[in-house]
């Protein structure tokens, strides 16, 4: 089977020709290696590559894929995803491979021991290809704040991938992997779905393992699936999830049965289901502007292919959500500025001495190290999260953040006793151009505006493709929430929602993004 | 009035260990101060009767029995250290000099 088909494959048809011994996890492993080398590198000013990417694992990635070659043939009882390639979001440590959060204050740090996702995977025997590109320790919307330089959306080389897991969507989104994991804050994982036409779920927070995170807000952080399926999603989540007793916030019970919801909503549909729609979050409504009108339409396109699938659609209201983002940016900077602290330049990491100091002391040391290493955001969050929590400011602050998130949770509440399921687009528009709002912190943070309620509640959320704009023919995003421990609910919806969309493209979409051809984008950027 | 003055976030850097040369200083004194009037309407939200959240789940402690259990090696923890020295992290002078 040539290297095309392979790629383009979902990890559940992988796994069915991995099983039956169509094809062997070697095979597999070297057409997605290739497919990266092809169009992950720039090689040239003109021929700019997707860069998904901060490490790509060649050799090890084949040694393992062989050895689950030689365990199938001797008969060897494997997971069903065993040999199906994953490429691993570099926020995660992997022992052994280097892991840098996309910051140069980790350079060259290869971790002692794996995270409890990576553990899963490596398990269930799947083949971690490599190291995916992020925003530094996961702050931004863009991938621009990769200290390693930024991922480029294989929908338009010119354009963001979201973030801070813009390099997972995009080696989706390329055809570099089948699958890969993501960590979600405030929409992280949703965010670079929604603009890379690709599938990506924040699953209840403590549904899967923080151990081995580099952590950016504890009680906001949440590690969960990327795939381009809502099943691939669902057979990912099933792996990742589960209890472990090195996460005190871990929840100790069994993960939701999410890869059967994704087959009942395929084949069952959704009948009788309630969607709710949140006015706060819908174009419509007063105070929600700034939701592209191409946005907006696939949006009611796909309420409109629910309520003729029978489902029955309301409005909800959740007036909090307003005041969600600015709580957002209080308590996760805050939370942030804690966590970063570990960065003292003395145990791991970068070091560096002041220039011009004899004799330096360890705070010198500490203070230069932290100047070199952090990027630009990391140091205005970490600032203003030293604000928000300094003595004087913390009750106004803080305190009033906390309380917003209390009445966020209530709105929740109040919502889902009307529906099942409440949706709205993922994020407000499609992908905007490298560089446009970089110098504009502001107007960096709104992209998260939708996708940070669900962070706050602690609750699962998915986006998935809701089709291309018209204006710009790039991808847009619906997402869907459920309440907290009903992961399932959501692919059951995505899986129906999914189906109904497929039957109305005629095709995935993702075969409508340019071919990427050696790194080059074939035909304008736009 | 400013939200937050040049001094102050000179003063929050070097709490928070970050050396800042003074056109970063001036950069992000002007960017923290848009961000801060934005997100200071979080004040105006919730009354008092509003209890605070700080988890979205509800926690409780968590403990294991005390028993030793392998842990990583001093060759492994040591592994990343900018310095080393007889098995333990080196690091530079931590008092004043006299």
């Amino acid at each position: 089977m040539s290297e095309a088909k392979l790629t383009r494959r979902t990890a559940a048809d992988l796994a069915d020709l991995l099983v039956k011994g169509d094809v062997s996890a070697v095979e597999v492993t070297r057409a997605h290696l290739d497919r990266i080398a092809a169009v992950d590198v720039t090689t040239g000013a003109n021929e700019p590559g997707v860069h998904a990417f901060l490490h790509v694992a060649t050799e090890r990635a084949l040694a393992e894929a062989a050895a689950v070659d030689a365990a199938r043939a001797a008969g060897e009882q494997l997971h069903p995803l065993a040999g199906v390639p994953i490429a691993v979001k570099d926020v995660m440590t992997t022992q052994g491979l280097p892991t840098t959060a996309g910051s140069r204050i980790l350079q060259g740090w290869v971790p002692p021991y794996d995270a409890t996702v990576v553990r899963k995977l490596r398990e269930a025997r799947l083949i971690v290809l490599g190291k995916t590109n992020m925003d530094e320790f996961a702050m931004g919307s863009s991938t621009e704040h990769s200290a390693y330089g930024p991922t480029r959306n294989p929908w338009a080389l010119d354009r963001i991938p979201g973030g801070s897991g813009g390099g997972s969507a995009a080696a989706l989104a390329a055809f570099e992997t089948p699958l890969a994991t993501g960590t979600d804050t405030g929409g992280s994982i949703r965010q670079p779905a929604s603009v890379t036409g690709t599938v990506g779920v924040k699953p209840t927070y403590g549904g899967v393992s923080r151990y081995g995170l580099i952590a950016l807000s504890s009680s906001l952080d949440q590690a969960g699936p990327c795939a381009r399926t809502v099943l691939d999603a669902a057979l990912l989540h099933e792996v990742m999830g589960g209890y472990d007793p090195l996460d005190s916030t871990s929840l100790n019970e069994p993960v939701p049965a999410v890869v059967a919801a994704a087959r009942e909503g395929t084949r069952d549909g959704i009948a009788g289901l309630r969607i709710g729609v949140i006015k706060e979050l819908h174009g419509d409504s007063e105070g929600a502007g700034g939701y592209q009108a191409g946005v907006r339409a696939r949006f009611d396109e796909s309420l409109k292919l629910l309520t003729e699938a029978g489902a029955e659609v309301v409005e909800v209201s959740c007036p909090s959500f307003t005041a969600a983002l600015a709580a957002y940016y209080l308590i996760m900077p805050s939370e942030a500025s804690s966590n970063l602290a570990k960065f003292d330049a003395m145990r791991y990491g970068l070091r560096v001495s002041p220039a011009g100091v004899a004799d330096p002391s360890a705070e010198q040391v500490m203070a230069a190290s932290r100047a070199a290493g952090f990027g630009d955001e990391v140091k205005r969050r970490i600032i203003l999260g030293t604000y928000a929590l300094s003595s004087g400011y913390y009750d106004a602050y803080y305190g009033s953040a906390q309380k917003v998130r209390t009445l966020i949770q209530r709105d929740f509440a109040a919502a889902f006793e009307k529906a099942d399921v409440l949706v709205s687009p993922t994020a407000p528009t499609t992908a905007f151009k490298l560089g446009d709002k970089l110098d504009d912190p502001l107007a960096m943070y709104l992209n998260d505006v939708a996708t940070i309620p669900a962070n706050l509640a602690g609750i699962p959320g998915m986006s998935l493709p809701s089709g291309l704009a018209d204006e710009d023919g790039l991808p847009a995003g619906i997402q869907l929430l459920a309440p907290a421990r009903a992961d399932d609910r959501l692919y059951r919806v995505g899986g129906a929602l999914e189906s109904l969309l497929l039957k109305r493209w005629g095709g995935n979409l993702l075969d409508r993004a340019p071919k990427l051809n050696d790194g080059r984008l074939e035909g304008a950027t736009r | 009035m400013s939200a937050i003055s040049r001094d102050e976030v000179a003063h929050l850097a070097n709490l928070a260990r970050i050396e800042l040369r003074p056109e970063e200083l001036d950069r992000l004194s002007g960017q923290l101060e848009v961000i801060l009037g934005s997100v200071a309407q979080v004040r105006e939200v919730a009354g008092d009767d509003v209890p605070a959240t700080s988890h979205p789940m509800p926690l409780i402690n968590v403990t294991r029995p005390d028993v030793p259990r392998p842990g990583l090696t001093a060759q492994q923890a040591l592994a990343g250290a900018p310095a080393a020295q007889e098995q333990r992290f080196r690091v530079p002078r931590i008092l004043e000099e006299d």
